[in-house]
């Protein structure tokens, strides 16, 4: 096992850390806008975890998932604040 | 001279370098999520340690594949995400403002309330502002006054 492997399980390792603690946010989130914003942390955690997962398999076709998954998760954060905006008026 | 570096063992140590800085901004972030006391301070902490540290590890990857598409879609990547990031933070923090979602109670709040009073106000110099279209279809008659 290298060093480049040994950095990139690393880096999965963390980002899974960090998954489990936004996770933990989402559920005890005291108010809607703090589960959008960890929602926000959960899309953005998922997309690190897909570029190092490109890294280990080098296959560069995850890289359009990314792409896909950065474009949704800031409509998803837009859409859930509109409706927020909405139903309080 | 050149001809003696291995490429791809330099590409690699960089892209291990800027990974590995790219995760310690996202784990400061999200113990800055679970730790801070208060939901703006935590929309801060995310919007700046989780798009940079974003950026550094994709810009890790695109330089460990060595092609120009690729380095070209980790671009788009990080120009999409560092245009989006702020607005949805704005959008967000404009929405909890209106919910009243509470402010830490050592936040100093001089700006926002003097910010507030001014909305009020203004509120209550133009709180009906279909009068005159409500005059004007009932047939009375409409004054000057805008």
């Amino acid at each position: 096992m290298s060093a480049f492997e040994v950095t990139l399980t690393i880096a999965m390792v963390v980002l899974s850390l960090c998954l489990v603690l936004t996770a933990i946010r989402f559920a005890i989130g005291p108010s809607l806008p703090d589960r959008i914003i960890a929602f926000d942390l959960i899309v953005a955690n998922v997309i690190g975890i897909i570029a190092i997962y490109t890294e280990f398999t080098n296959n560069q076709n995850f890289i359009d998932v990314a792409i896909i998954l950065s474009l949704f998760g800031f409509l998803g954060s837009i859409t859930f604040s509109y409706y927020l905006m909405r139903i309080n008026k | 001279m050149e001809s003696n570096i291995d490429w791809l063992q330099v590409r690699e140590i960089i892209s291990c370098v800027l990974i590995l800085i790219g995760v310690g901004f996202m784990l400061t972030s999200t113990i800055g999520l679970l730790k801070f006391p208060d939901f703006y301070i935590r929309m801060s902490a995310i919007t700046k340690g989780a798009t940079l540290g974003l950026g550094l590890i994709l810009l890790g990857m695109g330089i460990y594949f060595d092609e120009p598409g690729t380095l070209l879609k980790v671009l788009a990547i990080i120009a999409f995400t560092f245009l989006t990031a702020p607005v949805a933070a704005h959008v967000i923090g404009r929405t909890a403002v209106q919910n009243n979602i509470p402010f830490w109670h050592r936040t100093n709040m001089t700006e926002f309330d003097k910010y507030l009073t001014q909305e009020h106000l203004n509120q209550y110099i133009n709180h009906d502002r279909y009068k005159n279209v409500k005059a004007a279809e009932s047939g009375d008659a409409v004054d000057g006054s805008e």
